[in-house]
């Protein structure tokens, strides 16, 4: 056998690894939820008995979870050092008095105190001036509850972090198909055979994505990722398609235009199923490039983004103008997709038409792949040739399923037509001042091939689709913001019409964001990036409390990160913090903590109550709603509390209407009972699992007592599937349209018509060329609304390039999320960061050596608004003008109870000092000298994250190697958990060796 | 065997001290047995670089079942501070080959290889590095070890780690612990990382078993062996990238013809 220096028997091991029963796999297991990010897979959490109690064993994948099926990244299988992590704050804390913001000197108070500093604060504000408290949320898990307390409160002034997340990728979907991707919808890999993935590093669907890949990949599924980098997913694409950042679009308009040209399209599909056909007026005046209809009362309103069917449609059969409901559907009915040879048809009043297409068709004319080749760096030939693919993997390779449905206008289909044409995108198309557009584009490509809920394309996960557009009741009267009542409308939703901004009479902005206002009019998400900023310049007015849950604004959730800082320091001429109170609510030490008056500590995943709820950002799948729960599985450490807890605490002491009965008690004892108990509708609450007094009964019925014992026994997951005969084009399937107004995940029940043309943004248009009565904007905002506010999807360049000068700063500059780390959320993690504690820029090896800049050295990358200092890799899986980093891994000293001196600060940087969170408002748009709007899309008020242009110079041999701007180092607060040594030797459980 | 090692296990000892020399009969007489039969069981590890996005689930998900285990603790050494470093069996690297815009990038995880022939069993001067029998998982006896570190220079991958804060030397398991233990559930009895990959790119199993899952993806899919000229017949495979080439255009193949791309 195998001789070893001395023949001591080998199989006789003195340690023997069989020894049964094993003691350190006999473990209590426990089944909760993970939120190491949001793709919120089931783990089971194994303890084993510890000195002091339970400690955590291990944590693996539920196998009986639909969302992961048994697997786990590495975030979860590291989520034992978040639990233990020596950053976790576990006591209430308040600033010195005395002390600077900033300085992070704090003093350790009693909860009872806390509530009751906050409480009296919060009830002053609400009894005289309710806009002064604003909420807004990082990690935002929660938005039904965190905006319900919002609204109760009375704020308009909430939003959770999509704003300067990934918005667009949101709104320019839902506007167009609506529905989008992540947890709203997705690709169908299970039956596509092209799958094409833009602009995605890691994303939130992330364990999911990566299970169907490989099945994807191993059923020999063609994967083509089209990124500027080529790391993650896209090293195993069968191709990867180099392109510059922000030109997404100009591709896609190009192949827009290829599939155009070749009449590569799913007719039949447009014409029964999206506006494609319906007819827009051609003459100037008040109804301009809007959907023509018919006058008629009995036919409904004017069809808009509210009320979309009364529309009309130029039959080819009859040669007739017909109503496009219902006799522009009906059996024998051809309606024209192009404009006749005259270039229009006319209505009987006279008014010049055409079909929407046509009009597509003629914006697409220029975008040529040559055209684009110049813009994206991607040659015109592998344009023609990838919209070949397109077309082929949709229409040629389709095929039919025997699944027979009936539409929403009762025709019978017997089969259900496949489109085995895959999309996947997310921030490397949505954080760009033009990514409204470019992702329009997108969806108006998707939708050009019929891939929108079919099976094999893009399917909707519930209670996605929605209306184009969403209702919602909107914020827009500063009457509406009164003293001690809530806001009888939603802080947040789709705006549709100019009447809906939230805007003063005289145009000026009602929220401290100025979301929702004629800056960025559909500004879905909010615009968390502008809170600070507008708030110490006061403008539109001055705010009180600022409460932040677990938002990184100090550091690297904001731009120009080291003005913001200071802005959170600033006085007024009384010597007042202009922001008076910040409150900052999270579970670790972060750059944030430092500049709080009052700090609350959270708990962390593994000890609280939590829902992923359908009236929120449900985890459903493409069959069917899925919604699920955290359960605590350890005890809370310290004094932390749950944030939502305290959320329903405060609530209920300010007695806020929905929580108090009506004989002034406090309606819920706690977050458990306001799940069960509170239903915003009849039958609908925050979970659909096991309803009704007895636990039988689904998706809707009364609150069952029982529920969270129910999910605890379940996986803490609740998963209905939905009958075959549901499952695909819900946009127009009857039987799924009635059933999601039975459950109430819509409220109406009529069918969702794909917006190939966007009326809604026509509206806008309209009003900024004074063509419309009713609301307009300001004058030196209407070029720039009448500019961007296209009905069709069109590219134009990022802002920032107007901004600044292009030929002194060449280079794009982006980041990615590494798949080993959430945001800033893992430096505190000892496993995790010993895979990144520090990041590097990488280039390509031409342009650092442009630069005079060698691989591995230092360098300082500049734009026109900051500089950093930073160490460079080479890489040849970038496109040579542009340099990524991963993001958020550069840390300030101190912070997350990091020792002075370590990697993440002294060599880990941010991009983000180099980013504005404002540019000038180009003088040609007629604006003054000097006005100043958001870094944003002009649209959606999405932060330009990606627009930013910077050079490389390498730095002096004399400079410190270490990464530019510094800040002062940060001590660990009162009640910081601490507990480090040089040496740590994990191991859970009494039995130790 | 390489060359190196046979000529050391068959040259004299020198300059050891009389005890050593004696131990056990003392000296090395015999020649080095290279016509062991082979065992008829080989657990192992099939790494498939098609379809691995370098996510680090394996790596995180090894550590903690470890730490914890029969093999740990395993150390973090300045686990908050500066260059931390801590004991992992299994780690993912990450390289990129050929130049833009035909840059391939390919995340590569390695973790010992449970080598048919492993260089590091005869080098211990302890015995305690072994290879089993039963299913031929090299491990290490944290009783016998002391630490000289022979081992880990003999292993060709780098795959084994010496942990400072035991004094002993640690390198993957194949979670020898959980895959015999019958007081878990049948479907967990498989190693940390195989569980938790999300693309399921580990395939576990016993590469003699000819019908084998593990047999079956070498045998269809061109398994191949990490540096076989080092001649330690390592167990883990690596299944390479395949590339499935456009269904139109100048590179369109006709169905059944897939071209392989051999990272």
């Amino acid at each position: 056998m195998f001789k070893s220096l001395f023949s001591e028997p080998a199989n006789k091991p003195l340690q023997d690894p069989l020894v049964s029963p094993n003691p350190t796999s006999q473990t209590t297991v426990k089944c909760t939820t993970c939120y190491m990010c949001a793709c919120r897979c089931g783990i089971r959490v194994h303890l084993v008995e510890g000195a002091k109690g339970p400690e955590v064993r291990y944590i693996d994948g539920n196998p009986d979870h639909p969302l992961n099926q048994g697997v786990i990244c590495a975030k979860g299988s590291a989520g034992i050092m978040k639990q233990y992590s020596p950053a976790r704050l576990t006591q209430p804390l308040l600033r010195k008095p005395g002390s600077e913001r900033g300085a992070n000197e704090f003093e350790a108070i009693s909860w009872e105190r806390a509530y009751q500093i906050l409480g009296d604060r919060l009830t002053h504000i609400r009894a005289t001036d309710p806009k002064k408290f604003a909420l807004f949320t990082g990690r935002d898990q929660m938005q039904a509850l965190t905006g319900l307390f919002a609204r109760q409160f009375g704020t308009p002034n909430y939003a959770a972090h999509g704003g300067f997340c990934s918005v667009n990728m949101a709104a320019g979907m839902i506007y167009s198909i609506g529905g989008s991707f992540w947890e709203f919808g997705g690709p169908d890999l299970e039956r596509s055979k092209l799958f094409v993935m833009l602009g995605t590093a890691e994303d939130h669907h992330s364990n999911p994505m990566k299970t169907s890949l490989s099945k994807f990949k191993r059923a020999g599924g063609r994967f083509i990722s089209i990124n500027p980098v080529r790391t993650g997913y896209s090293a195993i694409a069968d191709e990867w398609i180099p392109i510059k950042p922000g030109t997404d679009g100009a591709l896609l308009m190009a192949l827009l235009h290829e599939l155009i040209r070749t009449d590569t399209l799913d007719h039949a599909f447009l014409k029964r199923f999206s506006n494609a056909p319906q007819l827009v007026v051609l003459d100037e005046g008040e109804r301009e490039g809007l959907f023509a209809f018919d006058p008629d009362p009995a036919k409904g309103p004017p069809g808009d983004g509210r009320n979309p069917h009364n529309k009309l449609v130029f039959d080819l059969t009859s040669g007739r103008v017909l109503n496009a409901y219902p006799e522009g559907i009906a059996e024998g009915c051809d309606p024209a997709l192009d404009a006749p040879p005259e270039g229009y048809y006319t209505l009987a009043d006279g008014t010049k038409v055409v079909p929407s297409f046509a009009l597509l068709r003629q914006r697409v004319l220029s975008c040529t792949p040559e055209w684009a080749q110049a813009i994206t760096g991607i040659s015109a030939e592998r344009i023609r040739l990838l919209a070949q693919e397109l077309g082929h993997a949709a229409l040629t390779q389709a095929f039919d399923m025997p699944i027979a449905w009936t539409d929403a206008w009762g025709k019978h289909h017997p089969t259900t037509q496949a489109r085995p044409l895959a999309f996947h995108a997310m921030r490397g198309l949505a954080a760009h001042s033009n990514g409204f557009q470019t992702v329009r584009s997108l969806a108006v490509l998707m939708s050009l091939l019929g891939t929108i809920d079919a099976p094999g394309g893009f399917r909707h996960k519930a209670p996605y689709p929605r209306h184009i557009v969403p209702n919602y009741r909107a914020f827009n009267d500063p009457e509406m913001v009164k003293p001690n009542t809530p806001l009888n409308a939603a802080p947040l939703g789709f705006p549709a019409h100019p009447d809906e901004l939230a805007i003063n009479p005289d145009g000026s902005p009602l929220r401290i964001d100025h979301a929702f206002s004629w800056e960025h009019p559909l500004s879905a998400h909010g615009m968390m990036h502008n809170v600070i900023t507008n708030a110490v310049k006061g403008d539109p007015y001055r705010i009180d409390t600022l409460m932040l849950f677990m938002a990184n604004m100090a550091w690297n959730s904001s731009m120009n990160t080291m003005t913001v800082r200071d802005m959170l320091n600033r006085k007024d001429e009384k010597g007042e913090y202009m922001i008076p109170f910040l409150v900052v609510c999270d579970a670790f030490q972060s750059e944030t903590v430092a500049f709080a008056d009052l700090v609350l500590p959270d708990t962390t995943y593994l000890e609280r109550h939590d829902t992923m709820s359908m009236l929120d950002r449900p985890i459903s799948e493409f069959d069917g709603p899925v919604d699920s729960v955290r359960v605590p599985v350890l005890a809370p450490t310290g004094e932390c509390k749950p944030f939502q807890e305290v959320l329903v605490e405060l609530a209920s002491r300010m007695k806020f209407p929905a929580f108090t009965t009506a004989t002034g008690e406090r309606k819920f004892k706690g977050y458990t009972d306001f799940i069960i108990n509170f239903e915003p509708q009849p039958g609908i609450g925050f979970l659909m699992g096991w309803r009704g007094e007895n636990g039988d009964q689904h998706l809707r019925g009364a609150p069952n007592p029982k529920q969270w014992e129910a999910y605890a026994q379940n996986n803490c997951v609740f998963h209905y599937t939905m009958p075959e005969n549901m499952r695909f084009m819900r946009n127009w399937n009857r039987d799924y349209l009635d059933f999601a107004k039975e459950k109430g995940w819509r409220q109406r029940n009529d069918p969702v018509q794909v917006a190939i043309y966007s009326d809604t943004l026509q509206a806008f248009r309209l009003a900024a060329q004074g063509k419309s009565k009713g609301r307009q904007p300001p004058d030196h905002l209407r070029e720039r609304i009448d500019t961007y506010f296209d009905p069709l999807p069109f590219w134009y360049a990022p802002l920032e390039d107007a901004a600044i000068d292009t030929n002194t700063y060449p280079l794009n500059a982006i980041t990615q999320r590494p798949m080993a780390m959430y945001h800033s959320w893992d430096s505190q993690n000892a496993w995790l960061r010993q895979i990144h504690s520090h990041n590097y820029l990488h280039v390509h090896p031409s342009t650092a050596q442009s630069a005079g800049v060698a691989d591995g050295g230092w360098a300082w990358v500049e734009s026109h608004w900051g500089k950093v200092r930073c160490m460079l890799r080479y890489s040849e899986a970038v496109e040579p003008g542009t340099v990524w980093t991963w993001n958020a891994i550069g840390k300030g000293d101190g912070a997350w109870h990091l020792a002075p001196g370590s990697d993440e600060a002294r060599k880990g940087f941010l991009l983000n000092h180099l980013i504005s969170e404002e540019l000038p408002l180009p003088a040609n748009f007629g604006a003054a000298p000097g006005a100043r709007v958001s870094n944003s899309d002009p649209i959606t008020g999405q932060a330009g994250w990606y627009d930013v242009r910077i050079r490389i110079r390498p730095a002096e041999p004399e400079e410190p190697h270490q990464s530019f701007p510094q800040v002062d180092t940060m001590a660990p607060v009162p009640g910081v958990r601490g507990g480090v040594s040089q040496v740590m030797r994990f191991f859970a459980g009494k039995n130790k060796p | 065997m390489i060359q190196w090692l046979k000529d050391l296990l068959q040259s004299p000892p020198q300059s050891l001290s009389p005890g050593w020399a004696q131990a056990d009969g003392g000296g090395r007489a015999d020649p080095i047995d290279t016509e062991t039969p082979t065992l008829a069981r080989q657990l192992a590890l099939v790494i498939d670089l098609n379809v691995c996005v370098g996510c680090h689930a394996c790596v995180t998900a090894c550590k903690q079942w470890n730490t914890s285990g029969m093999a740990g603790p395993l150390s973090d050494v300045n686990p908050y501070a500066s260059e931390p470093t801590g004991t992992f069996f299994n780690r993912v690297q990450t390289y990129e080959a050929g130049t833009f815009p035909n840059t391939d990038t390919v995340h590569f995880p390695k973790s010992c290889l449970h080598c048919e022939d492993p260089p590091c069993v005869p080098v211990c001067p302890t015995g305690a590095s072994y290879k089993r029998k039963e299913d031929g998982i090299v491990l290490v006896d944290a009783d016998k070890c002391i630490g000289c570190k022979y081992c880990a220079w003999a292993c060709p991958y780098g795959a084994r780690e010496f942990d400072d804060a035991s004094g002993v030397m640690t390198k993957c398991t194949l979670c020898v612990d959980r895959i015999h233990d019958k007081l878990l559930p049948e479907a967990d009895r498989k190693p940390a990382c195989v569980k938790a990959c999300p693309t399921n790119a580990r395939l576990f199993g016993d590469v003699k078993d000819p019908n084998s899952e593990v047999s079956l993806a070498i045998r269809d899919r061109g398994g191949y062996a990490l540096m076989p000229e080092w001649e330690t017949k390592p167990a883990n495979m690596y299944l390479p990238r395949r590339i499935t080439p456009a269904a139109v255009g100048p590179e369109a193949q006709t169905p059944g013809e897939i071209s392989s791309n051999r990272v």
